[in-house]
Parts: structure tokens; C-alpha cells; sequence
């Protein structure tokens, strides 16, 4: 009963802001002429009329998915690789530390015509500015990681000679992977905005393509119901995120409970 | 016994560090032979160097001048033959792995087949006393508990020579009484030839065959104490011997004098 209880309060709490901010749009906006703030009703036919149909999934929806996920795997596997390399090796650190604060401090969006004349405005452009944002937060934490490891655990590891590859796997990651999983999680939610950001130009389909479209057209309800749609594909990310982190931490959230007793 | 040729011999090991000061000699010359079967425990005032040392003859460190040969062979990396059993037991073990993988590691990467891993690692963590707790994680034993671990881990590794830094320091009176029986038990079950370094001068003497003293920084041998106590030993009958409160107080009467500095070094 209690249990019961517990969880339909926390499940209040979820849904309970949400509901009430809906409400409050559609109590603001019911006899509203208003161009720009339609209320709930007409957004949510929007959206559905939008984004449900199969041509718009086909070719808007399911392209800026795969965008994204594609870029933000790449971004994922290139901070990873490049960030133990160099995590682990001083004077490529010492090389490298200086430009890759220079490099991560320009914002990609700047870079989009620069990365147009290089790779023209097909999909491996896109991919080069979700990459070009969201590689750093990885990067940079595998590289925090990796020199972080604790002396005693690398020196447990010389001591019984645990080398190579088995290291990596069973060391080296695992040590870092509380800050990995905490720059993946960053890169997630800037892949997120470049993706969007990248089919604002020269391109012909796509989730950022559409609300520009929308924008340009005047068609407000179908506009915000695309910026709906980012929102929840956002929260969506973001519970895949929370269930793996949850199984790949699950040692370091363990542990710390029993730290802090 | 002296005649038997030594399973780990150091020769006048010298261990500078650049300070931020200029050079700080932490180890000045230590010259010492562990024999096989041995069990021996070195002693010494606190800051004298007593990790520097393991670290140096665990080829987890260059020295600065001097030689280590293990078996006949010059230790320049972390040697094969050897095990070692660190102080911050929550640091060495992989909070990641469970009990049985931590011990595995090491196996795996020898290139121990599977089969064959599994039945060591079940075997050394049952001898300390931990067959329950294969597939719980370190952070969910005690202090004591994962010291075991790291104990099971070193045993599985069946070295020839066991290197121990001061690993009951962090651990209560009580369970600290037990794991030194462990390793009097793991010494005489197993063969294994044990290096026990430790600050605990009782602990020193109860456990060992030879108590090494070890002067204050820069440091050397000051002596080299045969421990002529029974075989057997118990917490309660071996610490109440008269025996026992003579070797304790002899060596307590030399650490002193190293704190003060008056000792010189053994002729060798």
C-alpha cells in the first residue's frame, strides 16, 4: 500500500509541473487571437497532422535521427579512442592540451559555410558539425579520466602485470568511466542542438529544415509543435542515457553509497 | 641455512628523489638476502623510506644506484615470480570487478586457460576465508574482508616471493590479529617466501623468522634480527612469552635509537 502510495506520488511529481504548465497555456491562450501563441489544442493537431504522417517521418523525422545518432556515435568513439591515447601518454598531452582548448572554445555553428565549401551540403556535412560540438565534453573527460586514475590501481596493475589491451579494457576504461559517462551525457544534448542546427542551412528535409520552414511560413502551431517534438526526443535521449549509465556505473554508484554509508 | 643461495637479494639499493629543494635521498644503501621459504619482516621508524624500497625491488621504480636480482635474474620490471600486497587495500582492488574477477585478472593476463583459472581463484579465495563472498564487489566487504581479497589475489598469482607494505595498518586490532595468522597460515600452507613490511613492532616479531631493522632516512640495514621464537605460533601463548618481550624490546630499543639517529650501519 505504502509502496503504491510512494510511487504515484513520484509519479505526480513527473507529471505534476508539466500538467499544470499545460494548463495554464490553454487557460492564457482559450480565446486568443494571438498569431504566435496558439493555444494547446491547435499545436497538438499540428502535431500530430505534422509529424505523424509517414512521408514526414520518412523523410524529416527518421533522417535527423539517424544524423544525430550517427554523429553523436562518431563524436562517442572518437573522444573515447583519441582521449585514452592521449589520457595516457604525457608529452602527446603536453602537445596537444593547449590547441584542444583553443579548438573546443569555437563555436561549431561558426564553422558551418567553412565545413559547406569543404564537404558540400550532403549528410557528411551535417555529421561534421554535430561532430565538431559534441566530440570535446567526451574527449576531454576521457583525457581527465584516463590521467586521473588512481597510482595504487596502476601500480597494482604493473605490479601484476596487466597490460595491453586487457588494461585498457579492464583498467584504464572502467577508472575513467565515471567521467566518460558524465561527457557523454553533455554530448548527447549539444549533438541534440546540432543536429537541429545543421539542417537550418542549405538543406531540404529534416527537423531543423521544418521549423525554419514553419517559421518562414507564418504556420506558428506547426512550428511549436516541431520544438515539441525536439523537447520530448530530448527527454527521451535523456532516460536511454540514465538506464545505460545506470548499468554501466552501477559499481561507482554502489560504491559511493557504501562511502557515504 | 646461510648456505642456501638467496631467492632475493639487494645490494646497496640507493633511492634519490628531486625534491623541490634538491636531491632527497630517501633510501641511502640497503644491502639484504631473503632465502627461499623465508619469512621475513622489515621494520623501521615511519618516513624511512620503507615503500620506496618495495617499490624499488618490485620494479615499480628505478633505483638510483644499487642492484635487485630475484631468482638470479635483475628485477627491472615488476618481476613474474612476484606478488605484492598494498597498504590502501580499497585503492589496489578494482571496484569494478567482483571478487572472483579481481583475483582473475592478473591469471588472464599470464594467459591462464579458463578452466583452469576458475579452479585457483576459487581455491585462494577459499583459503582466506571469503568462498561465500566470490561474486559480491569489494566495496561491499569490510576493511579486513578486502584485504583478504588482495591476499586471495596474490596467492592465486602463485608467486615465489610474497611482498607485503604494511597491509594491516588500516585495519582494527581484532581483525588485524587474524589476518596476520593468514599470513603465517598462507606461509606454511603454501611454501611461498614473504616479505612483510611493516611498522608494528610486535607484528614484526610475532611474525617473522628475521626481523630487519631499518635505520631513519637516508636509510640502511640496521639490523638483522633472527626471530628464535616456536614454529607454531599463537596470538595468545607466542605474545606471552618472555622470549617474545625480549625480541620486542630489543627491537623496540633499536628503532628508537635509529629515530635518534645514533645507529651505524651492519658490516656485510
Amino acid at each position: 500500500m505504502a509502496a503504491v502510495r510512494r510511487s504515484l506520488v513520484s509519479i505526480a511529481f513527473v507529471v505534476g509541473l508539466p500538467a499544470i504548465l499545460v494548463l495554464a497555456w490553454a487557460l492564457a491562450t482559450q480565446d486568443s487571437t494571438n498569431l504566435y501563441f496558439p493555444p494547446p489544442s491547435r499545436v497538438l493537431d499540428a502535431f500530430v497532422t505534422t509529424w505523424l504522417s509517414p512521408d514526414t517521418l520518412k523523410d524529416d523525422v527518421l533522417p535527423s535521427l539517424s544524423r544525430f545518432a550517427i554523429g553523436v556515435l562518431l563524436s562517442i568513439v572518437i573522444g573515447i579512442v583519441a582521449g585514452t591515447a592521449i589520457g595516457a601518454t604525457p608529452w602527446l598531452r603536453a602537445l596537444l592540451e593547449p590547441m584542444l582548448e583553443f579548438f573546443r572554445a569555437i563555436p561549431p555553428v561558426v564553422l558551418v559555410p567553412v565545413l559547406m565549401l569543404v564537404l558540400g551540403i550532403d549528410d557528411s556535412m551535417k555529421l561534421a558539425v554535430i561532430v565538431s560540438g559534441s566530440v570535446w565534453p567526451v574527449l576531454l573527460n576521457t583525457i581527465e579520466g584516463v590521467r586521473g586514475t588512481d597510482p595504487v590501481l596502476v601500480d597494482t596493475s604493473r605490479s601484476y602485470r596487466v597490460r595491453g589491451v586487457l588494461a585498457y579494457r579492464y583498467v584504464v576504461l572502467p577508472a575513467a568511466s565515471p567521467q566518460i559517462m558524465a561527457g557523454i551525457r553533455l554530448c548527447l544534448s549539444i549533438g541534440l542542438i546540432l543536429m537541429v542546427i545543421s539542417e537550418m542551412f542549405a538543406s531540404s528535409s529534416g527537423l531543423g529544415y521544418q521549423i525554419v520552414f514553419f517559421q518562414r511560413q507564418y504556420m506558428v502551431a506547426e512550428m511549436w509543435s516541431g520544438i515539441l517534438l525536439l523537447g520530448l526526443i530530448g527527454v527521451l535521449v535523456a532516460a536511454v542515457f540514465q538506464l545505460v549509465e545506470r548499468r554501466v556505473l552501477h559499481w561507482y554508484h554502489g560504491s559511493r553509497e557504501v562511502a557515504r554509508g | 641455512m646461510a648456505e642456501r643461495t638467496p631467492l632475493l637479494s639487494v645490494r646497496e639499493l640507493k633511492k634519490t628523489y628531486q625534491g623541490a629543494s634538491g636531491p632527497v635521498e630517501a633510501v641511502g644503501s640497503i644491502t639484504f638476502d631473503v632465502r627461499p621459504g623465508e619469512l621475513v619482516c622489515i621494520v623501521g621508524p615511519s618516513g624511512c623510506g620503507k615503500t620506496t624500497l618495495l617499490k624499488c625491488l618490485s620494479g615499480l621504480l628505478t633505483p638510483t644506484a644499487g642492484a635487485v636480482t630475484l631468482d638470479g635474474a635483475p628485477v627491472t620490471t615488476p618481476p613474474k615470480k612476484m606478488a605484492l600486497v598494498f597498504q590502501e587495500y580499497g585503492r589496489s582492488l578494482y571496484p569494478w570487478l567482483t571478487v572472483r574477477d579481481n583475483v582473475a585478472l592478473p591469471l588472464k593476463a599470464r594467459g591462464m586457460p579458463k578452466a583452469e583459472r576458475r579452479a585457483v581463484v576459487e581455491q585462494a579465495v577459499a583459503e582466506v576465508g571469503l568462498g561465500h563472498a566470490l561474486d559480491t564487489y569489494p566495496w561491499q566487504l569490510s576493511g579486513g574482508m578486502q584485504q583478504r581479497v588482495a591476499i586471495a589475489r596474490a596467492v592465486a598469482y602463485q608467486p615465489e616471493i610474497l611482498v607485503m607494505d604494511e597491509p594491516f595498518a588500516a585495519v582494527d586490532a581484532q581483525t588485524r590479529a587474524d589476518l596476520e595468522d593468514l599470513v603465517r597460515r598462507v606461509w606454511r600452507d603454501l611454501g611461498v617466501t614473504v616479505l612483510f613490511v611493516t611498522h608494528d613492532i610486535d607484528e614484526s616479531v610475532y611474525l617473522g623468522e628475521r626481523v630487519l631493522m631499518l635505520s631513519s632516512s637516508p636509510t640502511f640495514v640496521q639490523e638483522d634480527l633472527a626471530i628464535d621464537l616456536p614454529d607454531e605460533r599463537d596470538q595468545l601463548t607466542t605474545r606471552a612469552m618472555p622470549r617474545f618481550t625480549e625480541l620486542r624490546t630489543h627491537v623496540y630499543e633499536q628503532i628508537q635509537r635509529a629515530k635518534r639517529g645514533a645507529a651505524t650501519p651492519v658490516p656485510h
